[in-house]
């Protein structure tokens, strides 16, 4: 059954989405993303923000800017993880996730769960916006591949 | 920009740059010929599924001959080819089946039988270039008629039913197979 955190999760993609998809375009026309958990090995709100932005590109839905997820961990002892397992969510002191916009790397959407400072939060901001490289790559990359086939 | 796609470039006269997208989803553009499902009768106008958003319209008076007395004998659930007078983001899509001069031009209800079936907008446009290769290889296997949508629609009738869902079967695994794939297994069809 569908609860509170379901839902939650679903407002924060919903108000991701909104900010990148182009609605001008479409007046009076509803557009449904469909996310189905296979798997969660941790870092699940991130995952489905990367899903959901490779499934508007795979739509070829018109965009003003791709976005992409990352979680960090903020461990007992002040060291930030990226990408956290769930263990290592369960142990961890605070965890941040951040939907990062692919124009100058702008902050689309912010969750915590857990306490930190604002340094702290800062300090993750940054290694995320660095991480963040890694992921627009990968999105190139798999462009790349499905348009070479055709 | 503001999709994703390659980067295509013509050199002929002023030069021409665009980005070539696969789109799944068809959005009505005027002037694109399309295959239309009648599905509504509303007084004077039809209502056509297109694909798109919203149903197309279609007015009993824009077809090749008719007048309030000759009207065209549509029904609900019949195939028509058209093209688009109005579509805009802001309005229903209309349709016609005359062009600008008052004649068909191939445009109208299509015939019985036959088989339509939906392909990607990326088949379309490359089953539309002209000189396509596949039509040529395949309209030397078996003769068939053939209407292919904008909207991703294309409707088949050969010879036999058995010769129709070969031509669909080869036209739909098209998208994904290289060329030297597909003239084997035209050449396996022929052979048998």
């Amino acid at each position: 059954l569908a609860g509170v955190l379901e839902r939650s999760r679903e407002q924060l993609l919903r108000q991701t989405c909104e900010a990148v998809v182009l609605g001008v375009l479409h007046p009076r026309t509803a557009i449904s993303l469909v996310l189905q958990v296979l798997s969660d090995a941790g870092s699940l709100l991130s995952c489905c923000l990367n899903a959901a932005c490779m499934a508007l590109l795979d739509a070829g839905l018109p965009l003003s800017a791709l976005f992409c997820g990352v979680t960090c961990a903020l461990q007992p002892d002040g060291t930030i993880l990226l990408d956290p397992t769930a263990l290592q969510e369960q142990e961890a002191r605070a965890i941040l996730t951040f939907a990062i916009a692919s124009s100058e790397r702008k902050v689309l959407m912010a969750t915590t769960k857990g306490s930190c400072s604002v340094e702290e939060m800062q300090q993750c901001l940054a290694a995320a916006q660095r991480a963040a490289n890694t992921i627009f790559q990968f999105y190139r990359d798999s462009v790349r591949r499905r348009y070479s086939k055709s | 920009v503001t999709t994703c796609g390659l980067l295509r470039h013509r050199p002929g006269g002023g030069g021409a740059f665009w980005v070539d997208s696969q789109q799944k989803r068809y959005v009505p553009v005027k002037g694109d010929h399309v295959i239309g499902i009648v599905t509504a009768k509303a007084g004077d106008v039809f209502r056509l599924d297109v694909g798109g958003s919203e149903p197309a319209s279609l007015s009993y008076l824009a077809f090749e001959g008719a007048t309030k007395r000759n009207r065209p004998n549509v029904q609900v659930g019949d195939l028509i080819y058209g093209q688009f007078v109005v579509a805009n983001k802001d309005m229903e899509p209309e349709m016609v089946c005359i062009d600008s001069s008052g004649k068909s031009s191939g445009m109208g209800i299509i015939g019985q039988d036959g088989f339509l079936f939906k392909v990607s907008l990326g088949l379309i446009r490359k089953l539309l270039a002209p000189k396509c290769e596949i039509i040529q290889e395949l309209s030397q296997l078996y003769p068939f008629e053939l209407v292919i949508g904008m909207n991703g629609r294309i409707w088949v009738k050969a010879r036999t039913v058995q010769q129709t869902l070969i031509i669909v079967n080869i036209l739909e695994a098209c998208e994904y197979m290289t060329p030297e794939q597909r003239k084997q297994a035209l050449a396996k069809l022929s052979g048998t």
